[in-house]
């Protein structure tokens, strides 16, 4: 039993998903409890694979009994299952705000939101490049139909263009694929690894075109410049719930660049070694400048929240991009953070524009919000969380990538971009927050709707913000377990860093008969 | 054959791109299919061209065909006709929606 634990994150919300297409449409209470019980299982599977693979042990699980690498191998390292902790959490977060309504603007919605699960935890497991692959399809599509959930024009032109960009994306990673598959022969990561290390001179340049091609798709997927222009539609324009979800998407691209790059076109990798390094820093200092840039100058709030997303991304691919164990360990405590707090906005953002009337979530004086004390205390905290400001954990994130790139020769180009953007989103949040909440006036109408009633209620608010609490809680317990947080990240960058220990587990593995 | 073959993937790819970097959903879709058969191609050369050979182990064989590039085309294929399928409907909708074809969604006077 404990043998096949590698594979359950998978195999779990693809059943859930399909059992909750085979229920009849109005069955909501039932559907919710499955499906809310179903990602909380994956919290409990994600601590137990955390739990297993603490001491440094690979678990490897080959999938039809396939010895790699000629089968699908499933590999559950500390990465992965640090990946996998932070998805679920993310997603029962997202769930709970789900349940209490918005659910219901579409009859798929949890059937869409398991199957979505279903892909990011294949992502996140997979051991081969082209079941990577399938994994992104599976993640994107169900992502493509989350983001229309709802409907509207703004939903279907961000999301056409969502789509669009991403199918050619797609294409470009079979291209890689393909190459790389053309040349040596394998896709299972372990074995393109050793491959890669020993490849012929001759076809080093090809090698060396397919690495770069799949690193475009990544910054594709984890929107880095000049390829973000795709996130902040898709992102503003979405329901609350799947935007805070869509905080662990952007990951996916930094996860497998991460894993790509310290695996396959690592240190070790003959002439391929470092292959991006030249690259990812520079565009990841950029990503950050027109992140914050784009905070500064949106005009709502759901958009501003969009660009911190982007400039979260720079942030942590210029941790990653500093190529150290350090700056690994840094990028991977505020990588939780990030999505955290992203996620924690986008639903807080979400309780504000409901309040508001026909002002939605623009920055412009309007009504006073109903219950503006506790939805203002919320915004203050969360501007704090995510603009890295002291005693939070994006402040302990930012200090251990500031720290990280002490010694690197690039130092006072990192620290100038981080510390003024960071001073650039402190303005923007207080920007938008004053907007929002100081310069409110009095509704001249008194409405008498019902509706409006239940949303003024204490209770009502109290619990739509009772996930973004918990997601608070969570940015909490970083601070205040950053010990051995920051000892998790840091073996997690040690494994990283000597892909040996992963080569030998995976294809050494002995399948049983 | 292999010339042929290279010159259609390199036909097929710049069409695509050409059709999908376009202002109206219609050519985009082409343009995105034109480049997923390009991409198909592509995959199933990369198992090399052989005639004739059989792509399991038989006594009889000296030389075989790739077999793994064959089911990764048809993985491909699989997903990039419901993807086609999905974009199509999409960009249905985006016409209903938005009155016109422009990927933008912008009215031209």
């Amino acid at each position: 039993m404990m043998n096949h634990i590698a594979i359950f994150p998978v195999i779990l919300p693809l059943l859930t998903g399909i059992v909750l297409l085979l229920l009849p449409g109005q069955q909501w209470v039932f559907k919710r409890c499955i499906s809310l019980i179903a990602v909380f299982l994956q919290i409990i599977m994600a601590i137990m694979l955390i739990g297993m693979v603490n001491q440094g042990e690979i678990l490897a699980y080959a999938l039809g009994n396939w010895s790699p690498p000629f089968g699908i191998v499933l590999v559950a390292d500390r990465l992965a299952a640090w990946m996998l902790i932070i998805t679920a959490l993310v997603a029962f977060c997202a769930l709970v705000y789900a349940v209490q309504g918005t659910d219901k603007a579409g009859a798929h919605f949890h059937t869409l939101f398991q199957l979505q699960l279903f892909g990011l935890n294949g992502a996140f497991l997979t051991g081969d490049l082209f079941n990577l692959f399938v994994f992104f399809e599976i993640l994107l599509l169900a992502s493509y139909s989350l983001l229309l959930h709802g409907g509207g024009r703004l939903k279907t032109k961000a999301g056409l263009h969502f789509v669009v960009i991403n199918l050619v994306g797609s294409t470009l990673f079979l291209f890689a694929v393909g190459t790389l598959y053309g040349l040596l022969g394998t896709l299972n990561m372990a074995d393109l690894a050793v491959k890669v290390a020993n490849m012929p001179e001759h076809d080093a340049t090809l090698i060396r075109i397919a690495g770069l091609l799949l690193f475009a798709v990544f910054a594709l997927k984890a929107a880095l410049l000049p390829l973000y222009l795709w996130l902040p539609a898709a992102y503003a324009h979405t329901t609350a719930t799947v935007a805070a979800l869509f905080a662990i998407m952007t990951k996916v691209g930094a996860y497998s660049i991460l894993r790509v790059y310290t695996l396959i076109f690592g240190a070790q990798a003959g002439s391929a070694a470092n292959l991006i390094e030249a690259w990812l820093l520079p565009m990841a200092l950029l990503t950050l400048i027109v992140g914050v840039l784009g905070a500064v100058a949106s005009s709502r709030l759901r958009q501003q929240i969009a660009y911190l997303v982007i400039a979260s991304i720079g942030t942590l691919l210029t941790a990653i991009g500093i190529n150290t164990e350090a700056g690994i360990t840094a990028g991977l405590y505020y990588l939780p953070h990030s999505t955290f707090a992203a996620a924690a906005f986008f639903l807080l953002a979400d309780c504000i524009a409901n309040r508001r009337n026909v002002m939605d979530d623009q920055f412009e004086p309007g009504p006073t919000i109903q219950q503006q004390r506790l939805l203002g205390i919320s915004f203050f905290i969360l501007a704090i969380l995510i603009a890295g400001m002291p005693p939070l954990s994006g402040f302990i994130g930012k200090f251990m990538i500031l720290n990280a790139a002490l010694s690197h020769p690039a130092l006072p180009w990192i620290m100038g971009v981080m510390l003024i953007t960071s001073l650039l989103t402190l303005i923007a949040l207080a920007r938008g927050g004053s907007m929002l909440f100081y310069r409110a006036q009095a509704p001249h109408i008194c409405s008498i709707d019902p509706e409006a009633d239940k949303l003024r209620s204490l209770s009502s608010v109290v619990k739509e913000l009772a996930p973004v609490a918990t997601l608070l809680t969570l940015s909490m317990a970083l601070v205040l377990c950053a010990g051995s947080a920051t000892e998790f990240t840091s073996a997690i960058a040690k494994q990283l860093l000597q892909p040996e220990m992963y080569i030998q587990s995976v294809l050494n593995m002995e399948v049983k008969q | 054959m292999e010339l042929l073959i290279s010159l259609i993937i390199g036909v097929l790819t710049a069409s695509g791109v050409y059709l999908s970097l376009r202002g109206r959903t219609f050519p985009v879709v082409l343009g995105l299919t034109l480049l997923s058969y390009a991409v198909n191609l592509f995959l199933l050369v990369m198992g090399r061209l052989t005639i004739g050979t059989p792509p399991i182990i038989t006594e009889t064989a000296t030389r075989y065909a790739d077999p793994l590039p064959q089911a990764l085309v048809l993985t491909a294929i699989v997903i990039s006709f419901g993807m086609t399928a999905f974009v199509i409907v999409l960009s249905m909708k985006a016409f209903l929606e938005m009155g016109n074809d422009q990927v933008d969604g912008k009215h031209k006077p």
